[in-house]
């Protein structure tokens, strides 16, 4: 039985430009006995505010709101990337994390050499990670490509490499950002009918998009995300009317862009 | 049906994850010792990301890594003979000790170095899946250690030219390199978390460690300094040089200079340990 609970969770990104990067200017605000005001005045992103849901098996949750509104740090928190600087995150079974096409990729090492270390890190025998390259090869349909650099590929290449090894392992809980809707329309009616057997095998989906139409299609329960808050928690269909009624309001209704929540 | 789109999909294995602002408050130095021990769980992946490192930076090229084998060998032997005949000593008695000390200077001073890295290079993992750090870490030790292992050849050629072979002594070298190991891990995760941090430590970082190969006894020997040495054992990178040089030169280091380099490695440890700790969870905050 996979799980999942979000509980209080607040995260801040630190803003380092300029100063706040640099040793010399931080040792002589120190010096000048200024650093205490200056930890307290350095500029923060104020990306998740009080984030509280439970999700169980069966559950399909997607994440929706504008850019800027904390639906990818959501994700990269649940995936245990960022650490809430308060609340809890608790994940039970195993998780994969969709995140973007490169999935940490080394642009320089070949295809299959990428296939190899995701393979390791996923703590697979040597039969695994053979199998595991098999089952890419022949979804992403690279060929010869397979042996060469991927800072050689074409975007399309990229994307059908980086897909292919994202759906090739069957995760419990599966944390999904919406670049897999990228790619040409060949590409995508083959990725879809991948991506409904991964989902399908998946406890646990959580989605996130700005396109109400995959997340009515994919979920069965959405949280929209406001400036790093839960503006609303409910059933799929109740919460998207509510999302595009307020974007129809324009913009007042559903601020967009992350200055809005420099804090 | 297309076997492409078939789920032939494999499972992962189950795990747990509980992640709470609280815990990281309390239980800092738990979840850092955590992160070592996943890492080193993950060997097999540390292991093949450091050898690709090595094998990307020499793609492509003719000799590969060997061209550090010929630098070094060259380096060696022009410094060399041109230092014997500034110091006036015998090349004889001058040139095992030279090249000695350059092959470990150059592991040491690229372990420092490239330790900036750390976690800066591997951003892109960072930010797409939850990974140990210590992961990072064991990726920069052992491709230090490759290029360390391809310098042995010359420190071989030196010793058979020379009739030099230390004797038995020399396998005090692998309790001395055992230190050497551990102090390159956290040179790793304390440089690696400093340099994430404050993007100006790289060119700070050069310049300390070119002032300590002018005041480390690497051109020059001790005894040279008559009685102006009496700063040198003030200089961790001594004894460190030291424990690992002697046994190769076939003379046994003796107890305070092991007490010397357990010392300064104990402390530097402890220190690297305490901030690590500290700062792991918003390491990568910081990419």
């Amino acid at each position: 039985m996979a799980f999942v609970l979000a509980q209080d969770i607040s995260v801040d990104f630190p803003l380092y430009h300029g100063n706040h990067r640099s040793l010399k200017k931080t040792v002589f605000a120190a010096a000048s006995g200024r650093l205490g005001r200056d930890g307290h005045q350095r500029p923060v992103v104020q990306a998740l505010r009080d984030i509280n849901f439970t999700l169980r098996t069966g559950d399909r949750l997607g994440l929706i709101g504008t850019n800027g509104a904390g639906k990818t740090t959501m994700l990269r928190t649940l995936a245990g990337i960022y650490e809430p600087v308060r609340g809890r995150v608790e994940v039970d079974g195993s998780l994969n994390a969709l995140l973007d096409t490169q999935l940490g990729m080394n642009p320089d090492l070949t295809g299959r050499e990428n296939i190899m270390l995701r393979g390791m890190y996923n703590k697979f025998s040597h039969r695994q990670i053979r199998q595991l390259e098999e089952d890419v090869q022949d979804f992403a349909e690279l060929g010869d490509f397979l042996d060469l650099p991927v800072r050689l590929y074409s975007s399309g290449m990229v994307i059908r490499l980086g897909f292919g090894l994202a759906t090739a392992v069957n995760p419990q809980v599966l944390l999904m950002d919406e670049w897999f809707m990228a790619g040409d329309a060949r590409f995508l009616a083959k990725a879809m009918a991948r991506m409904e057997s991964v989902v399908r095998g998946a406890e646990i989906l959580v989605l996130s998009s700005h396109q109400v139409a995959a997340v009515s299609s994919w979920c069965t329960r959405v949280i929209w995300m406001d400036q790093g808050r839960i503006r609303e928690d409910g059933p799929a269909d109740e919460v998207l009317a509510a999302y595009l009624r307020a974007q129809d309001d324009g913009p007042e209704a559903a601020p967009a862009g992350k200055q809005s929540v420099l804090g | 049906m297309d076997h492409a789109i078939e789920p032939a999909l494999q499972h992962l294995p189950g795990t747990h994850m509980d992640i709470s602002a609280e815990a990281a408050e309390n239980g800092w130095q738990r979840l850092a010792a955590e992160d070592v021990q996943g890492g080193l769980a993950l060997w097999r992946l540390g292991l093949t990301l450091g050898w690709l490192d090595i094998k990307l930076r020499y793609r492509g090229s003719v000799l590969g890594p060997f061209w550090l084998t010929i630098s070094t060998a060259v380096w060696i032997g022009a410094m060399g003979t041109l230092y014997a005949a500034l110091f006036h000593t015998d090349l004889h008695g001058y040139l095992p000790f030279l090249a000695l000390s350059l092959v470990l200077w150059t592991a040491l001073s690229g372990v420092v170095s490239d330790a900036c890295n750390t976690f800066l290079q591997s951003e892109n993992l960072i930010r797409s899946m939850r990974m140990p750090y210590f992961l990072h870490a064991i990726r920069v030790v052992v491709r230090n250690v490759i290029s360390l292992a391809h310098n042995i050849p010359v420190i071989l050629v030196v010793f058979w030219l020379f009739g030099s072979w230390p004797g038995r002594h020399a396998l005090w070298v692998f309790p001395a390199l055992l230190i050497w190991s551990v102090d390159a891990f956290a040179t790793c995760l304390l440089l690696g978390a400093l340099c994430a941090r404050f993007r100006d430590i790289p060119p700070i970082v050069g310049s300390v460690m070119q002032i300590a190969f002018f005041t480390t006894p690497i051109m020059w020997r001790p005894e040279q300094l008559g009685g102006h040495g009496w700063w040198l054992p003030l200089n961790p990178f001594n004894a460190l040089l030291d424990v690992a040089r002697q046994p190769l030169l076939g003379i046994s280091p003796g107890p305070a200079m092991w007490a010397a380099a357990l010392g300064y490695s104990a402390v530097f440890c402890l220190g690297t340990w305490m901030l690590f700790a500290r700062v792991r969870g918003r390491i990568a905050f910081w990419m």
